[in-house]
């Protein structure tokens, strides 16, 4: 198959960037599109051009490195999934393909496709955890968790932090990111004494980073690679009515 | 100049030497804490989690990662689960069944003091994790469910799906992310650690390398604790995610830190075959898919029929009849053999003809699709995005691939390396697994090392050493730092014609046929001449473009493949000089007739630690061995049938 690739170039955040051509030739329909940019890339550097700066590690959709917008979608045409998990047997062959950064405010360039996302950590440390300091945790299995809703905690916990839901949305709207973590701890038994604080936290943190509001358009639903579901938010809408209520009557 | 190796084993019978040893082990005090620097390098599930621990305990931790976020590192795709000897299942397990399952697994090349202590504090791990939040499979009474891996006859796996890697790490994470809103712990993201600093013999700082900005920068540190995981991208394709690499605890191996049977290397059973040639990693599928498939190959050489039209009795289903008590859930490194042997027999599937068929059809028929989904439905996922295949339709193809690395930096029972003040955790060290790993294993190590040991084992480092942290001034710094810097200059200068990735594939296909699955003294031989060759060709060919002080992808990857070049040998050295089969390391000329590792207890019942003196013809490591004296178990050929 081939391909004609129009690529996102831009040396640091304060350059002028630009979609740069490339012709990928040859392309076996199994490749993974990041193996295509790799192959790309070898061609760039035998020419003594630079290579077209991406991120990815594991490579198999769980660590939530690689973040391209492809053809104007995060993660690319194969939901649900990671831009890792997408073959070029998806496109068409003489197909032109565009790639971009996730963009975002709050997730500034560092260079080509590769963007800081460490907004989100930030709303993790807020307050994304339970306090169980090692070595003071109960017997496992004296408190029993019901297992709906140890699944449903799971679902939201699936979520690889990869920032596709505000790459995704027009108001680069955090809210799934934030309603994932919230959710996944306040489902569970253990996360009950500090649910009130956290969501308030966490949802503080989201702000000053600069994400924006919900508007119910349901790209992030649409692009999250670990089908965190949008009714989530809804969660995260009552968890901070409630928390809110609860902090101003004084608890 | 390294005297014997004294792995520091308390006396006393097995079953009481951690408690003895915690009961007299030096302490920090609360308020002297805080006065101490601990360098953290990895933030996976050792690395978060130790840095996590000592945060709450209240020293000052520096963690550094290359990863854009701690929540990256690889231990996030572990797949299957986590062992612990809680005996929920009432099926006999104990915390003796789990350390001797796992000194049996490692096919008798670990220390039993570690492993015993490894076995006991599993429990606690579960405990940990579940007030964490961890949201581990239930039962509909709400109590932990457990499933089995190879290797074991009870069931004591404990799992999250088919993500249990990722949700323990988000709970090191979350603990971690914690510490860092409180300020015990310093996050340094996109920073490689490039070398390590020795002061006056101690390890005392790192020199680092911002990857964003290019920075070069030193960091003191009252100890330092690698945590930077395993070296299994030395042979390019493996199931590592891409940035995995060997740097940091190769830097210090050549501060003098021993490396510990490099040649130990897990080739996992379960990955979705090569596919062409551009492939950039191998992607497992986890072994607890074993419960439930069932493995197999056509009896005829060369049958080519979809495997939907091949009856059942022309059907081998190599394992069941080859180790009919533990059948499909054989060892790794048995399973692995017993598949490349078939497919050496000519009869492997799917194009390449490397590959076996894992096999659902019965389970499904017995269990019902839905049950299937559930248990792994996300791996059942990652199948079809991979191959565009159906595995609830047609059986899965698989083969082995590179998987874990059981050598590592040497450490003694308080895992610290034979340079004081220098602490190795998790897969980075050699100690728990011997020559092959049991599955669901290792995140019982990363976490076990994290959050129950070196908590405990490093105040008796720590606690003489109030005050004698360095200033970064120091000439041991400056000279370090200044070799970084000419290192990488000189990375960018060569301006040759092949591309990185070009060396790292031609050394990964070496070390792949010659090191690999199946070693002998001919072939290693030949890598050995091979490899400083390559070596050469890389320093005087190899283009890497852009500049140092600038986001440069090319610069880091050269800088990890350079390593590779010179570890590549140290590993094939260690098997060739390792002259006996065990476990994950089977030389071709040590087999009983049936064809299965055979050990040389008499000679090889030791741990081969190298020390660093050049490579290649400039001169080679010095070994030295530790003896590993079994005063509990007996040692016996390692049999599964």
């Amino acid at each position: 198959m081939n391909f004609k690739l129009k690529v996102w170039r831009q040396k640091d955040r304060k350059a002028k960037g630009e979609l740069v051509e490339y012709n990928a030739r040859n392309v076996s329909p199994n490749t993974s599109f990041l193996e295509m940019l790799d192959v790309v890339n070898e061609g760039l550097v035998a020419q003594g051009k630079e290579p077209i700066a991406f991120d990815s590690d594991c490579r198999e959709g769980i660590c939530g490195t690689c973040s391209l917008t492809i053809n104007g979608e995060a993660h690319g045409p194969d939901h649900p999934g990671a831009a890792c998990e997408v073959y070029m047997r998806r496109f068409k062959d003489g197909e032109t393909i565009v790639v971009e950064p996730f963009r975002a405010k709050p997730f500034p360039l560092i260079k080509d496709l590769v963007v800081d996302r460490s907004a989100l950590d930030r709303i993790v440390q807020a307050g994304g955890f339970i306090a169980a300091r090692a070595g003071s945790a109960p017997e496992a299995n004296s408190t029993p968790v019901p297992k709906h809703e140890a699944d449903l905690a799971m679902e939201a916990a699936a979520c690889i932090g990869c920032g596709a839901c505000a790459a995704a949305c027009p108001n680069a709207s955090a809210m799934l990111f934030t309603a994932a973590k919230v959710s996944h701890l306040s489902f569970l038994p253990q996360g009950q004494p500090e649910r009130t604080r956290r969501v308030l936290k966490m949802v503080t943190a989201m702000d000053a980073e600069g994400f924006g509001n919900c508007t119910n358009t349901y790209e992030c639903e649409a692009v999250c690679p670990a089908s965190i579901s949008a009714s989530l938010i809804a969660k995260l809408n009552r968890e901070y009515a409630v928390a809110s209520l609860r902090r101003s009557g004084g608890e | 100049m390294i005297g014997s190796l004294d792995a520091r084993i308390p006396s006393g019978p097995l079953a009481d030497k951690w408690t003895r040893h915690k009961d007299h082990a030096r302490l920090v005090a609360p308020n002297n804490r805080r006065k101490f620097e601990i360098i953290v390098v990895g933030s996976g599930l050792a690395g978060g989690s130790a840095a996590a621990t000592l945060g709450e305990l209240g020293y000052n931790v520096k963690c550094f990662c290359y990863q854009d976020s701690p929540r990256r590192a690889h231990s996030i795709a572990a797949q299957g689960g986590i062992n612990a000897a809680k005996n929920y299942q009432n099926d006999g397990d104990s915390v003796f069944r789990l350390f001797y399952d796992t000194i049996k697994g490692g096919d008798f090349r670990a220390r039993e003091a570690n492993v015993y202590r490894l076995a006991e504090v599993s429990n606690l791990i579960i405990d940990q994790c579940v007030e964490q939040g961890v949201p581990f499979a239930r039962e509909y009474g709400g109590l932990l469910a457990n499933r089995s891996f190879g290797g074991a006859q009870v069931s004591r796996t404990f799992y999250a799906r088919g993500q249990t890697g990722q949700q323990l790490l988000l709970g090191a994470y979350q603990a971690l992310c914690r510490q860092i809103a409180a300020g015990t712990v310093e996050m340094f993201p996109q920073t490689e650690m490039l070398d390590l600093v020795l002061v006056d013999g101690h390890a005392k700082g790192t020199i680092t390398r911002n990857l964003v900005t290019g920075k070069i920068e030193a960091y003191a540190g009252d100890a330092v604790v690698l945590a930077t995981g395993g070296y299994g991208n030395v042979f390019y394709l493996s199931t590592n995610a891409r940035g995995c690499n060997v740097t940091a605890t190769y830097r210090a191996y050549k501060k003098g830190a021993l490396f510990a049977n490099p040649c130990f290397t897990q080739i996992h059973p379960t990955c979705i075959p090569v596919s062409g040639a551009n492939q950039s990693k191998l992607t497992l599928m986890s072994e607890s898919l074993r419960n439930d498939g069932r493995v197999w190959v056509p009896k005829k050489p060369g049958d080519k029929r979809p495997p939907n039209q091949i009856p059942e009795d022309e059907r081998d289903y190599y394992l069941e009849r080859k180790y009919p008590s533990f059948g499909n859930l054989a060892p790794r490194d048995i399973s692995s053999r017993a598949a490349k042997e078939v497919c050496d027999e000519g009869r492997g599937v799917g194009d390449s003809g490397r590959g076996v068929y894992l096999d659902f059809a019965d389970a499904i028929a017995r269990l019902g699709e839905n049950t299937i989904r559930e248990r792994y439905g996300n791996l059942f996922h990652i199948y079809e995005k991979i191959t565009g295949e159906n595995a609830y339709q047609r059986p899965m193809r698989i083969y082995p691939a590179v998987h874990y690395t059981m050598g590592g930096l040497w450490v003694d029972y308080n895992l610290m390396s034979n340079v004081p003040g220098l602490h190795v955790i998790g897969e980075a060290n050699f100690s728990d697994h011997g020559a092959n790993r049991l599955g669901a294993s290792a995140l019982m190590q990363g976490l076990a090392d994290g959050y129950f040991v070196l908590p405990y084992t490093l105040p008796v480092y720590l606690a003489p050493q109030i005050g004698k942290r360095p200033s970064i001034d120091r000439p041991e710094f400056r000279k370090a730092e200044s070799e970084v810097r000419s290192r990488t200059e000189k990375l960018l200068a060569i301006n040759g014609k092949r591309s990185v990735d070009s060396f790292h594939r031609e050394l990964g296909l070496l070390l792949w046929d010659k090191c690999g699955m199946a070693r002998n003294a001919r072939g290693l031989r030949e890598a050995l001449a091979w490899i400083p060759e390559m070596r050469e060709h890389f320093w005087r060919e190899v283009r890497v473009p852009g500049d140092g002080e600038e986001f440069n992808q090319s610069l880091e990857r050269a800088g990890r493949v350079a390593d590779f070049l010179e570890f590549g040998e140290l590993m094939c050295i260690d098997a060739l000089m390792r002259d006996e089969s065990c476990g994950g390391h089977f030389r071709e000329e040590h087999q009983t007739p049936d064809g299965e590792a055979r050990r040389d207890d008499d000679n090889f019942a030791d741990v081969f630690a190298w020390e660093y003196q050049g490579n290649g013809s400039v001169a080679a490591p010095k070994l030295h061995r530790e003896p590993l004296n079994f005063e509990t178990v007996q040692l016996t050929q390692r049999s599964y049938k």
